[in-house]
């Protein structure tokens, strides 16, 4: 049960700037993703939080005491900062349980603590493996249970589901949020999986080239995203250009109504995919079906406006069948969120299309 | 890093000395040693017999891995191991043996016969090791683009093991340039023969400094002419992906001849020296008197090869770690250094250890010190890549773990650590041992008067045609040879049970 606060941070490899001054605050108790592209410094902050690298600048405080920063580095093992690697990384020498057990001192080794983590991964009475008799997936089960024995501050996941298969991925990453939870730890995972992001985070925090961009909880970092990049960095975007008259934008699917107050002028809107819906009576603007990708429980359908502007819509299945070619009907439900049209720094203009999986 | 460039320092001793020594000669005794006609006859007769055999190596090695890995000749595993046992034959007791079968046998090309029957599995174990490795994908590419069996075969696979093909290549050649045993009992007058009689029987030092020099020139052409030929990219990454078992090629009727091809090799490079050691062991035991020297000579060589390893492994263990944890290119540089000493002959190690132990380090001379630092010298390299593979056991993720999980630097060391490279690092420094037992040229130089090794005795005896009482001493060292050979055979993948498909 510990608070994390990182201000100001600064790593440098060379004359890269890995981390370019990243605060952030990690609430005790809950499970912070930090979300970025590759290359965007995540595992840098994951290092500098374990202390495996020293800080150029800043400071990093757990419960208000400093462990780094302003000369001091507090070395590794005295931070009670557990971290669990992308392959796991167990000791190929000792058992599962011994691999548990390792952070233990002699007396807790002996209780029952061992036992207990095992079970909260779900792996109870499998100690006397050896890891290579493991699957990949029990042995990352294995690797956050031995984070976990120790009862430390916080427990650093680097992505660690990266490496299995995308059904055992799902799982697993349940089971360890629901660990976590139940023994109180305060976790922070790095991750550029938006969708585990934002399924198993209390709070994402979203980074880009070694900065903060963004940190709320999930549902807004997908609702109220700060910019263009964050909007379409985290799911599926539909971005109109569009003039705002009193609140309401005008676009190439009719008047949409915008959450918050915007000036009047030009626009970019974003509308999630699945608030367009595509319906068989009038109310609506033409459109003609291009494309269709079929995820099972939903569907993707690419469509091709009157002035030649190019849309997404989400439809789940069990709504009406669309046919490639057949003409429809779409109008958009709920609220857009406008932005500034002058591209995001380091984007191109908005495409008007984005079938971004 | 300190303790890595002291290792290099010390393992370089010998090189730097002999320099200085040559320089001290002057210019103009050197150039008068030098264009002699017999330096000229040595150069092309020490080239030319490591021309000769490493070409034969190549053929032979490649031929061999290739019947062994790729097709379905019958009992190919018994056959693996018959083509990779000669290893466990030194040079120069292989010479010893043909010699004391057929003691007319001299010159030139006995020589490139017993060096060459000794030395191809340098070439076959890295190339069959290649030969299973290798993506059977390519080929099969290859062979759905419309390439048929020869041109897959000469476009690809071929490729496929040039880069092993040419380590095993350089790895004869050095070893034929540096040989002295096998040369000197069949007396083919070569550089390092030239120099071990210059100094021992003529006791012209400066003649077998200029000598030593031009030695080692060759060996550094040599190691400079292959990094040179070595394209970018030579060295491919096996792309991850499950292995396959590679599918094997049907010989039909051209098995027998391929049967009685890799029996005769057999016969000529492991029957006639067993024969012929069979039988003369027989009257050296029996000799009256013979037990004891055998037991004094085993535990001399005993004591020396254990002081040489324990310095070895000393001077391998910071340079081996610096280059599995921290490359770059200075830690490449030092392993490059490292590795000159290992392409150093032994004799010229020796000779140069021996003017160092006179004029610098007296103390050492005539003791067991100097002969250990002669094997420091000569088999660093193969220490530091035990240790360096060794210490790939235990990656540096793990540590960072066992730290987070609140382990101070000790402890780590302690409980995740040493426990993973410590089988690798015993591995290496028996390895240096058991070299170290067989290591003939430095020893003869650099022994104490009346200690006499294993190796050592073989010789005196050989000298003198005394070829039964050398017998024993001979059987002995291919029993200690056969271990390291074993080993690299093991560690080849030659010996694997096949997967089945």
């Amino acid at each position: 049960m510990s608070e994390v606060v990182v201000s100001g941070v600064i790593k440098r490899y060379g004359r890269v700037s890995a981390l370019a001054g990243v605060d952030l605050t990690v609430p005790s108790g809950q499970l912070t993703a930090v979300l970025g592209p590759s290359g965007c410094g995540k595992t840098t902050l994951l290092r500098c939080l374990a202390g495996f690298e020293r800080l150029d600048a800043g400071e990093i405080r757990i419960d208000g005491a400093l462990v780094a920063g302003g000369g001091r580095h507090l070395p590794a093992h005295r931070r009670n900062i557990a971290v669990v690697p992308q392959e796991g990384a167990l000791f190929p020498h000792l058992s599962v349980a011994d691999n548990v057990g390792y952070g233990l001192d002699r007396a807790a080794r002996r209780s029952d603590r061992v036992e207990e983590v095992l079970t909260l991964v779900g792996l109870a009475g499998l100690g006397d493996r050896m890891p290579h008799q493991l699957s990949g997936g029990q042995q990352q089960r294995v690797a956050v249970a031995r984070a976990l024995a120790p009862r430390p501050a916080v427990v650093l996941l680097d992505e660690p589901f990266s490496a299995l298969d995308a059904g055992l991925r799902a799982g697993l990453r349940h089971d360890v949020r629901d660990a976590l939870r139940a023994d109180g730890a305060t976790g922070v995972l790095v991750t550029h999986d938006q969708g585990e992001a934002l399924s198993v985070a209390d709070q994402v925090v979203v980074l880009r080239e070694g900065r903060v961009v963004q940190a709320a909880a999930p549902a807004s970092v997908y609702r109220e995203p700060v910019n263009l990049w964050v909007a379409e960095f985290v799911g599926d975007a539909v971005l109109l250009p569009a003039v705002v008259e009193q609140g309401v934008a005008r676009t190439a699917l009719g008047e949409v109504p915008l959450a918050g107050a915007v000036p009047d002028g030009p626009v970019t809107a974003l509308v999630r995919p699945e608030q367009v819906r595509l319906t068989t009576g009038t109310g609506g603007v033409a459109a003609t079906v291009l494309r269709h990708d079929f995820h099972g429980h939903d569907a993707l359908v690419g469509l091709g406006l009157p002035d030649g502007t190019r849309i997404t819509a989400r439809i789940l299945d069990g709504d009406a069948a669309v046919a490639l070619g057949s003409q429809v009907t779409v109008r958009v439900e709920g609220a857009a969120r406008a932005f500034p049209t002058d591209p995001a720094p380091g984007r191109p203009s908005p495409a008007p299309v984005r079938l971004a999986g | 890093m300190a303790a890595s460039t002291a290792a290099v320092a010390v393992a370089l001793i010998p090189l730097a000395y002999l320099g200085v020594r040559t320089a001290e000669a002057g210019g103009d005794r050197i150039v008068a040693e030098l264009w002699t006609e017999r330096v000229g006859l040595l150069a092309l007769r020490s080239l030319g017999l490591a021309g000769v055999v490493t070409i034969a190596c190549v053929l032979l090695g490649v031929g061999t891995a290739f019947l062994v890995t790729r097709t379905d000749l019958p009992a190919r595993r018994l056959f693996a191991v018959l083509a990779a046992l000669p290893l466990a034959v030194p040079t120069y007791i292989a010479a010893f043996a043909w010699v004391s079968a057929a003691p007319r046998l001299e010159g030139f090309w006995p020589a490139a016969l017993v060096l060459t029957l000794c030395s191809y599995p340098y070439v076959l174990l890295p190339v069959a090791a290649a030969l299973r490795g290798a993506d059977p994908a390519q080929e099969e590419v290859s062979r759905s683009l419309g390439r048929g069996g020869w041109r897959t075969f000469t476009a690809v696979t071929l490729r496929q093991i040039r880069p092993a093909t040419a380590a095993g290549a350089l790895l004869v050649a050095l070893y034929v340039l540096s040989d002295f045993g096998a040369v000197s009992i069949l007396r083919a007058e070569t550089f390092t023969r030239a120099i071990f009689v210059a100094l021992e029987l003529g006791f012209d030092r400066t003649g077998a400094l200029v000598l030593s020099s031009v030695l080692v020139a060759l060996t550094v052409l040599l190691l400079a002419g292959e990094t040179a030929t070595r394209r970018r990219g030579a060295q491919y990454a096996r792309l991850s992906g499950a292995r396959r078992p590679v599918p094997r090629l049907s010989l039909g009727p051209a098995r027998w001849p391929a049967i009685a091809a890799l029996l005769a090799v057999a016969v000529l490079a492991l029957g006639v020296p067993a024969v012929s050691l069979g039988r003369r062991l027989v009257a050296g035991t029996s000799r009256p008197g013979a037990l004891p020297e055998v037991l004094t000579a085993a535990g001399n060589s005993l004591t020396v090869s254990l002081a040489g390893a324990a310095l070895t492994m000393l001077l391998a263990l910071p340079l081996g770690l610096l280059a599995a944890r921290a490359p770059g290119p200075l830690t490449t540089a030092l392993d490059r250094l490292a590795y000159l000493g290992y392409a150093l002959p032994g004799v010229v190690v020796g000779l140069s250890l021996i003017f160092f132990g006179i004029n610098v380090a007296y103390p050492l001379y005539q003791t067991r010190w100097l002969l250990a630092l002669a094997y420091a010298t000569l088999f660093l390299p193969l220490a530091v890549g035990a240790v360096a593979s060794a210490a790939a056991q235990s990656p540096a993720r793990l540590e960072e773990v066992a730290r987070s999980l609140g382990r101070g630097p000790w402890t780590v060391l302690r409980t995740v650590t040493l426990p993973l490279i410590l089988p690798g690092i015993g591995a290496g420094a028996a390895l240096v041992f058991l070299t170290g037992m067989k290591e003939l040229p430095a020893t003869l130089l650099l022994r104490p008067t009346g200690t006499d090794t294993l190796a050592t005795e073989l010789w005196t005896s050989t000298a003198v045609g005394a070829y039964a009482a050398a017998a024993p001493y001979a059987v002995l060292l291919v029993v200690v040879s056969a271990l390291p050979t074993w080993w690299l055979v093991a560690r080849s993948g030659l010996l694997d049970r096949e997967e089945r498909p």
